[in-house]
């Protein structure tokens, strides 16, 4: 692609460097006798780096900008401009799709070039993840430590312990950091605490660990003001548009559980007083469906986004008030179709199937405790059960 | 915008001030605000918004602090009833 870079300056033959379908290894091998050949222009190393660091069956991050030297040996060099692809990425993974295999390769890596003097940052090996911190540290020389944390993002791996002290130590020694950089100090995100204990980090490795800001956005500030973090950068948020983005991954993650419903509320539906009927099912079944679609969308979208207005503290009970005006919306539209035991159906299991939803967003947000999630699933998951049992019953009982 | 809070009195922290030396680790590494280090000696300030992630027991060098710490998350949680294991985001990997 870059053969122009390799052309003699002359028209003549040559036999250093020929056309690149003879042989392209030929073209700038990385020896000096070379150099009167391939004239030492700036551009060369775009030619031919990139062929010297394809190995079979391996195929380069396109983050990957080129190599700096350092005292270990050459360290991939990293773009902070996201690429359409990388953004592609991140949808992808907003939406679910192969989000357990976005990781990149744990290790040292550098952004710009940084010296022996030049910070350390820690961070997970999830690729979005990645992605952030670099875009974030833009124009910046800094090294980027990047742990094994099975493409996972940081406060999810902490909490696992694969973000943690041990990942930490294993990476320090395995980069031999302690020869690239003369300073022993490690930034790592505040959100990785939960698995780092940063007086054992010091310990067995000697490196101080200094925790950074929450969010990766917050860190050109915080390496300007020496290490200062303000009190809001050391604070989790949930806003809106931080909500908003996990809806879609937690419509996803039903996907099983949608699966299931749909053959059992159509088989359901065609029960009828001359035992089955299949014109039943197709129109019981299918108002059903739509039923239970209202409800996840009330459940895993909705309430999540209401959350902050929507009465009580516990996240099923939140659900199920969302679930229940929407219900009540249902049976004033369809108040026509419906006789009294289809709204109470409807009005019981609507909100039992938004309230079901709706707690297990409790895994997405930023403020609840493993404590009150429990209790509220003890209190809740019975109510929900007797809900749909007695919703169901009115349901068949419709048809009677 | 309304305050996000959750459930309360049921959070597991326990702080002994005795034993605390004021170091200002926890009130560094509480993602809420929960911990503050006031006269060399660390406070809980506001306790039911703490959310058990256990990064300030971890990280208190005397041990001070103690919490149960885990995941607060309902996915998890059925999965450690359904298997007896402690609750973990390995649920069905997909949370």
């Amino acid at each position: 692609m870059n053969e122009q870079n390799c052309d003699p300056p002359s028209v003549g033959k040559s036999a250093c460097c020929p056309p690149p379908k003879v042989e392209a290894a030929t073209c700038c091998p990385p020896t000096k006798a070379t150099e009167p050949c391939c004239p030492p222009k700036a551009e060369t190393p775009a030619c031919c780096p990139a062929v010297a660091d394809d190995r079979p069956g391996y195929k380069l991050w396109a983050f990957v900008s080129g190599w700096h030297d350092s005292p270990v040996g050459r360290i991939p060099q990293i773009a902070t401009k996201l690429t359409a692809s990388d953004i592609l990425g991140r949808w992808q993974m907003r939406w679910g799709l192969g989000r357990m295999r976005y990781s990149i390769a744990p290790g040292l890596y550098a952004i710009g070039t940084p010296s022996s003097t030049s910070p350390v940052l820690v961070t997970a090996n999830y690729k979005m993840t990645f992605d952030l911190v670099r875009r974030d540290l833009h124009n910046h020389d800094v090294w980027l430590l990047i742990l094994d944390t099975k493409g996972i993002n940081v406060w999810c791996a902490a909490g696992k312990g694969t973000f943690g002290t041990d990942e930490i130590v294993r990476q320090v020694q395995t980069t031999k950091l302690d020869q690239v950089v003369n300073h022993r100090t490690l930034i790592v995100p505040q959100l990785g605490a939960p698995g780092v204990a940063a007086h054992f980090v010091q310990k067995r490795c000697g490196f101080k660990v200094i925790y950074g800001p929450v969010r990766s956005r917050d860190l050109q500030i915080f390496l300007a003001s020496g290490h200062q973090a303000t009190p809001e950068m050391r604070r989790v948020s949930f806003n809106l548009a931080e909500r908003l983005v996990l809806t879609p991954v937690e419509l996803v993650s039903m996907w099983r559980q949608i699966l299931w419903s749909i053959p059992i509320l159509f088989i359901l539906g065609g029960i009828s007083p001359e035992f089955f009927s299949f014109a039943a099912a197709w129109q019981r079944g299918g108002a059903a469906i739509l039923a239970g679609f209202a409800g996840l969308l009330a459940g895993a979208v909705l309430s999540p986004l209401l959350l902050p207005w929507l009465p009580g503290r516990g996240f099923a009970f939140k659900g199920a008030v969302t679930g229940f005006l929407v219900a009540i919306l249902g049976t004033i539209i369809f108040a026509a179709q419906l006789n009294w035991l289809n709204s109470l159906a409807l009005l019981l299991a609507l909100p039992t199937i938004a309230s079901w939803c709706s707690m297990h967003f409790t895994g997405s947000s930023t403020f609840t405790s493993p404590s009150g999630v429990e209790k509220e699933m003890r209190h809740a998951i019975p109510g929900q059960a007797a809900a749909l049992l007695v919703g169901g019953l009115c349901w068949i009982a419709a048809v009677f | 915008m309304a305050e996000l809070r959750y459930i309360e009195d049921v959070v597991t922290l326990e702080l002994d001030a005795e034993i605390c030396i004021g170091c200002g680790m926890c009130q560094i590494v509480c993602p809420h605000g929960v911990l503050v280090v006031e006269e060399r000696k660390a406070l809980i300030t506001d306790r039911d918004r703490c959310i058990e992630c256990g990064a300030c027991a971890g990280n208190c060098p005397v041990e001070a602090l103690r919490v149960k710490a885990g995941v607060g998350c309902a996915s998890a949680i059925i999965h450690s009833w359904l298997t007896g294991e402690e609750p973990s985001c390995d649920c069905g990997g997909s949370c």
